[in-house]
């Protein structure tokens, strides 16, 4: 065995990679962790993600499920009430609504109508976001209705450190976590550490510092914040982007500092408008930051209809780059 | 439980210091009883408490100086809870600095709202910036805003105050009053250049803020005194040496009753809008004799006999110059009214004390050349002047008032 103590190299690898070794990581520390939804063995899931999984750890442990997604997912809380460490896999966000009464109604409320006496420790990973052309079945931004819900965490990873770290975090976390992968990240590639530092699961992040403007996002979106922050940078107007990671609970200390600095703020997000996770941070930014605004909180958000199949109108559908760099210069001066 | 806190004597006060406790836990205290001694920069005060209370615990030492606002005691109300806050500008930390600071009075909760223009729109007025013009002293209604529809935005501000900065002109100083009567009371303020310096700074900090704010109007009108001053004279020719009544107290009498005509002029000008008073607090400016001035309150100015007018006044220039001011006679003012004309001064233009919205003024009696109806003859003549605050009235009130006060001067039977 050569583990010296020199540093280990970065790794190059995949967002689909960082999911995949997070997994493989958490099957060989813990024999209670298993994974488990449609499509996750033989095929080595729909985006590919537990490819090769099935073979390494076998069928006990890699499970293809019947397409039936409340059945699974209530299977899943079993076994965690059983005392095993389940991984559910939901293809798509849009699929997870089947499963919503179990998410919902069972695991998030468990503790709760036991009287404090049974956690549900259950992961649940579900696939989310548009722009692939997947049309309005697939395609839809839904985690922030799950943050909606008391009793559980949603976790957004951006990331490739948090697609790697924050899969083990969450199950450790004795009650019902929620993680929303971005289909478009899966093939983002980059380098991380070969011995990634643990991850925590409730704080937002800065991921670039700036004095002008604080853009808020978190998964995919963050990518498009932090490219109209180097576009604004060059136009002299500095942004700070922060990541939120975990959209419950909302770390509203790392924003109303932020918004304190910078007096301005935009949230970007993939989600509807209406009654949205951009909805809920506005507000609190108005309830606890209210003095330190110079400008209104602006929204940049997807277009209120079903995600559209031809890729023009999607990609009009989404939040853009250039309409976050638009919104924040009209802020800025005061004019278009 | 309610806490007692350290209270705001004056817009420029933000800090003061404990001299003494007149009271001990388990005291029982009436409504403008005394429970400490504060020493500011205008020397010490006697604070009194605002509703009957029962002292539970003092937490403050003497000698401590704390910032206004500062828990200084815990007190019951054996009536209900609503102790102390009745009048004292109290429980606001320093984060609410700058609404101690317009916020004399607070005994009213006043709804804010944002600043309008002369011609009635309302201003757009971002948070931040209007609570760093609040800060900054910075009159939002004289700045154009830059943001989206002319909203005025943090940088406006920011710009209007350093615009100001560069222009701003040396502190006026408000003309010092010269005593009218001299009660031999041995001076007991501590008399240090280190006192003068600080009173000198709060003179300057609230003039400052006057010129910087206040749009100042001045209206001035000649008043014939000379059948006041006979009757007067008369009056004073029923009462022995010592109750002998000043012409000055005249004066006081008759601006309280002009103010019951006008009470426009009577009030604050408080989170842009005029917060007319109903009682007459005629803030009366006295000079120290080791330099600098203060305005104590003669409560009721309106509802006094001018024999108690005149007690009053002899009692408040005795305890002025002895530094034994009470809280309440600091706070309380709501206009002032300053005479130099015992110093041969004969008509002057006065700088308003914030929030207030008026300053009237008294110059020398003279004999004058006087013609009326055709003819001509000699009479004692005064110039009255106002100064009056043009956010909060228009000239026109302005000139009401003096006649109201010419008018009540006329039948000094009747004051």
């Amino acid at each position: 065995m050569n583990t010296s103590i020199q540093e280990a190299q970065p790794i190059h690898l995949t967002y689909r990679e960082a999911v995949r070794e997070a997994l493989r990581e958490a099957l060989r520390k813990d024999d209670r962790v298993f994974l488990m939804g449609e499509d996750v063995g033989r095929y080595g899931g729909a985006f590919g993600v537990s490819k090769g999984l099935l073979q390494e750890f076998g069928s006990d442990r890699i499970m293809d499920t019947p397409l039936c997604e409340s059945g699974f997912t209530g299977a899943g809380i079993g076994a965690a009430l059983g005392g095993m460490r389940p991984i559910v896999e939901v293809m798509t966000v849009n699929f997870s609504l089947l499963a919503a009464d179990q998410i919902l109604n069972t695991a998030a409320t468990y503790l709760h109508m036991s009287g404090g006496l049974f956690n549900v420790p259950l992961v649940i990973r579900m696939g989310t976001g548009g722009g692939k052309q997947l049309a309005a079945q697939h395609s839809h931004s839904l985690e922030g209705w799950y943050a909606h819900i008391p009793g559980i965490k949603v976790l957004t990873p951006a990331t490739l450190e948090d697609a790697r770290g924050m899969l083990w975090t969450a199950l450790e976390d004795p009650d019902p976590v929620l993680i929303f992968e971005n289909t478009l990240l899966y093939t983002m590639e980059g380098d991380i550490s070969a011995n990634p530092e643990p991850v925590d699961i409730d704080r937002a992040k800065v991921r670039r510092a700036g004095t002008d403007v604080t853009l808020i996002s978190y998964s995919a979106s963050l990518f498009k914040a932090l490219d109209a922050a180097e576009t604004l940078a060059q136009e002299g107007i500095e942004a700070e982007v922060i990541d939120l990671r975990t959209l419950r609970p909302l770390d509203d200390e790392t924003l109303l500092t932020s918004i304190a600095k910078t007096h301005r703020a935009v949230i970007i997000d993939e989600g509807w408008r209406s009654g949205s996770i951009s909805a809920e941070i506005s507000a609190r930014i108005m309830e606890k930051g209210f003095y330190d605004l110079d400008v209104p909180v602006e929204r940049i958000c997807a277009a209120e209809v079903p995600m559209p199949y031809a890729n023009h109108l999607e990609q009009a559908a989404l939040p853009q780059v250039a309409t976050i760099i638009q919104t924040v210069k009209r802020m800025v001066t005061g004019h278009d | 439980m309610t806490d007692f806190c350290m209270p705001s004597l004056g817009a420029d006060m933000k800090t003061g210091t404990l001299v003494k406790w007149h009271v001990k836990p388990g005291d029982r205290l009436k409504r403008g009883d005394i429970i400490a001694d504060v020493e500011t920069d205008k020397g010490i005060m006697e604070i009194e408490v605002f509703e009957d209370c029962v002292i539970d615990e003092l937490l403050l030492k003497p000698e401590t100086e704390v910032p206004v606002g500062t828990v200084m005691a815990k007190i019951h109300s054996e009536v209900a809870k609503k102790v102390t806050e009745a009048k004292v500008p109290i429980k606001e930390t320093a984060k609410e600095k700058h609404l101690i600071e317009s916020t004399k009075p607070p005994v009213k909760t006043t709804v804010t709202s944002t600043p309008v223009t002369t011609d009635g729109k309302r201003l757009r007025v971002s948070p931040i910036a209007r609570k760093l013009a609040a800060e900054l002293g910075v009159d939002l209604t004289q700045i154009k805003g830059t943001g989206a529809e002319g909203a005025i935005q943090e940088r406006d501000v920011r710009q209007a105050a350093a615009l100001a900065d560069k222009v701003e002109e040396p502190a006026i100083e408000r003309p010092v009053e010269k005593p009218l009567e001299t009660p031999a009371a041995p001076a007991k303020l501590p008399s240090s250049a280190e006192f003068q310096a600080g009173m000198r700074r709060a003179i300057a900090a609230a003039m400052s803020r006057s010129n910087r704010e206040i749009p100042h109007y001045y209206l001035e009108t000649q008043i014939d005194m000379s059948h006041p001053l006979k009757w007067l004279e008369m009056e004073n020719q029923k009462r022995s040496i010592k109750d002998r009544i000043l012409p000055v107290v005249l004066l006081i009498k008759a601006t309280a009753k002009a103010l019951t005509e006008i009470p426009e002029l009577n009030g604050y000008w408080i989170d842009d809008r005029l917060q007319v008073e109903e009682s007459i607090h005629i803030g009366f400016a006295i000079s120290l004799r080791q330099g600098g001035l203060v305005t104590p309150a003669i409560h009721h100015a309106d509802t006094k006999s001018l024999d108690e007018l005149m007690a009053a006044m002899r009692d408040l220039i005795e305890r002025t110059r002895g530094g034994r001011l009470r809280s309440s006679e600091l706070m309380d003012a709501t206009i002032t009214l300053t005479s130099l004309g015992d110093i041969g001064v004969e008509k002057v233009f006065g700088v308003i004390y914030p929030p207030q919205v008026a300053l009237v003024g008294f110059g020398k009696i003279t004999e004058q050349p006087w013609a009326e109806r055709g003819m001509l003859d000699v009479r004692s003549v005064m110039t009255a002047t106002l100064a009056g605050d043009h956010r909060a009235t228009d000239g026109i009130i302005g000139a009401r008032f003096l006649q109201a006060l010419n008018t009540q001067l006329q039948t000094p039977e009747q004051l």
